[in-house]
């Protein structure tokens, strides 16, 4: 009896506890959304009140479409989200079936070399970097980026890739040899379907840090036309920081495509970081 | 079989897999990375590259102007650094030690929750935090007032005294599900026999969480703790998009990626000098390189003797 009572507080000072912590994390992003809806008036008055139909206005949204290109920068950031994506995958699960599948000199270097990078931050080398993009002409270009965040990307990826390669049976790809596949067959036709869950959590742990990122689009593609959203929406607010109304929609826009992604993607993301893929 | 052709063969299935990834790799990261601290023994004399040895790092230790700014840089980098140990990992221990309870209601809600922060962007979350902060906005103090502790307000990202330590917790707010996600997924995996051998020797609940469970993930601690250091020490963005290159008021929310960029890009009227910057960018290689050797010669060789 007094065990099972004691159990019940146990619970109910869990919950509290998660309760809180879930109103911290999600206030700031409550309060941005909810004030991006209101009149300049009822922003400043009425902070944590819902609009209603007398503080309704979307008059900030209205300066963030007419004023900013929007859809150009996401635009962009799809373009360079997923076409990193693609080669980190592609390029990584090729190395990761190498280094897993054939015993040959200078594997476990490779492997070491390869894992050099999951460390040390590729932002380290930016002056380097800087000055080949511009020796190259791909300064200002989406492809800089895409070059930058594929190599960003592929140590983790070969890191992981490998681990589950491992683990697909011999049996199945020496049955594809006895059949006659190729070792291209046997990599794109057997062993790519059977790592697709892996993949899947490459991708998703990629995913945000490109689409978040300052650091390179700053540097290496300032110009209008290659902005990112990350970057776009930064210059935005910084040239329209009087504007609350503007300011505050932008943040809302802004929110709004990594919340969708996170929706979707968001069980596929715990599962892979509890499933230990970064042990 | 054609012993002979077989070898040959499969090198060449090896050297195809292997040739996009090493190649993209090492031409993008690795050698830039060396190229990086390359330049830092050159400067520009004349509109030339120069080689110059090691006077960029005599400026930058020697020089009193740029040796303040980079000391000022660094202890404000490991005050950066401090506040994410003492703060973010304990309270995503905190977390993790609450949600593995296994009878525990609305679980993954919780921790889908708890997550959001850690995917918006530094944008969004430097400005969200400026404007709920600002003195002209008012929600901040409307709600210190609220609870009657008005009197505790300041524009904390204002004052030199505070704007560091400001900043280092919305940068702990943003990032708290990383190890919250990590310690969860350490504490799920102990085996159940373990857990029950203990209580049958009367150790449960708290006991049992400081005595078998934390010993047990001191392995994942320790990751998290390195991958703190690793990140705080190229932080760029958030002090960026919330205080601008300057990293102000006065330099006081400066660390060392700020520092790399205002000297690399140049601002206002002070001009870009890319060898300088590579020699601060060696200088955080360096640091970052001996956080992670002490991590694993140190830490994590030692740490495997508790495994099972």
């Amino acid at each position: 009896m007094n065990k099972a009572r004691h159990n019940k507080t146990n619970v109910i000072a869990a919950h509290a506890a998660l309760i809180a912590y879930t109103l911290i994390a999600l206030f700031p992003v409550f309060v941005i959304v909810i004030n991006s809806f209101k009149t300049r008036r009822a922003i400043f008055r009425e902070p944590l009140a819902l609009p209603n139909a007398d503080t309704f206005s979307m008059v900030g949204y209205e300066t963030v479409l007419k004023q900013g290109d929007f859809f150009l920068y996401f635009q962009n950031s799809m373009i360079v989200t997923v076409v990193s994506l693609f080669f980190i995958l592609l390029f990584g699960a090729m190395a990761a079936f190498a280094l897993a599948e054939y015993r040959f000199k200078g594997n476990t270097l490779m492997g070491l070399y390869l894992a050099l990078g999951i460390m040390i931050p590729i932002r380290i080398g930016t002056v380097a970097i800087l000055d080949m993009m511009v020796a190259t002409g791909l300064v200002n270009t989406l492809w800089a980026l895409i070059l930058v965040y594929t190599a960003q990307g592929l140590p983790l990826a070969v890191f992981i890739l490998s681990e589950f390669m491992k683990q697909v049976s011999d049996d199945l790809k020496n049955a594809g040899r006895i059949d006659g596949l190729s070792e291209y067959r046997i990599f794109f036709n057997l062993v790519l379907p059977l790592v697709r869950p892996a993949m899947a959590t490459v991708a998703v742990f990629n995913m945000i840090p490109i689409w978040n990122d300052l650091w390179f689009p700053l540097i290496l593609a300032p110009a209008e036309e290659v902005k990112t959203l990350t970057l776009g929406s930064q210059v935005f607010i910084g040239q329209f920081v009087t504007d609350w109304n503007a300011v505050l929609s932008a943040l809302s826009l802004a929110i709004l495509p990594v919340m969708a992604l996170y929706v979707v993607f968001s069980r596929q993301l715990i599962r892979g970081i509890t499933s230990g893929a970064v042990k | 079989m054609n012993s002979t052709q077989k070898p040959s063969r499969i090198k060449w299935h090896i050297f195809v897999f292997l040739a996009p990834a090493v190649l993209v790799y090492t031409a993008v990261m690795i050698y830039p990375l060396f190229n990086t601290l390359r330049l830092s023994l050159y400067s520009e004399v004349a509109q030339a590259r120069e080689f110059v040895g090691l006077e960029n790092f005599k400026t930058l230790f020697g020089d009193e102007n740029w040796s303040k700014q980079f000391w000022n840089a660094l202890g404000n980098n490991f005050w950066f650094f401090i506040i994410h140990m003492l703060v973010q990992n304990p309270i995503g221990i905190l977390l993790a030690a609450i949600l593995s309870h296994p009878k525990l209601r609305f679980a993954s809600f919780y921790r889908s929750a708890i997550f959001i922060p850690t995917i918006l962007s530094f944008v969004i979350v430097g400005f969200a935090w400026k404007l709920i902060l600002s003195p002209i906005w008012g929600i901040a103090p409307g709600m210190l007032d609220a609870v009657g502790l008005k009197s505790l307000y300041a524009p904390w990202l204002g004052r030199e005294a505070y704007a560091l330590t400001t900043l280092s917790l919305v940068s702990v707010w943003q990032f708290v599900g990383i190890p919250m996600m990590l310690i969860y997924a350490a504490l799920l995996s102990i085996p159940e026999e373990i857990l029950e051998a203990g209580e049958c020797d009367g150790i449960t609940g708290a006991a049992a969480f400081w005595k078998i469970k934390l010993p047990l993930i001191l392995p994942s601690i320790g990751i998290i703790s390195i991958l703190t250091f690793v990140a705080n020490f190229n932080a760029f963005d958030l002090i960026y998009a919330a205080q601008g290159a300057l990293a102000g008021p006065d330099f006081s929310t400066d660390i060392l990626g700020t520092f790399m960029y205002r000297t690399f890009f140049g601002f206002q009227l002070q001009l870009g000098d890319p060898h300088m910057g590579s020699a601060i960018a060696s200088a955080m290689f360096a640091i970052i390189l001996v956080g992670v050797c002490i991590y694993l010669f140190a830490i994590q060789s030692r740490m495997r003797r508790y495994q099972f």
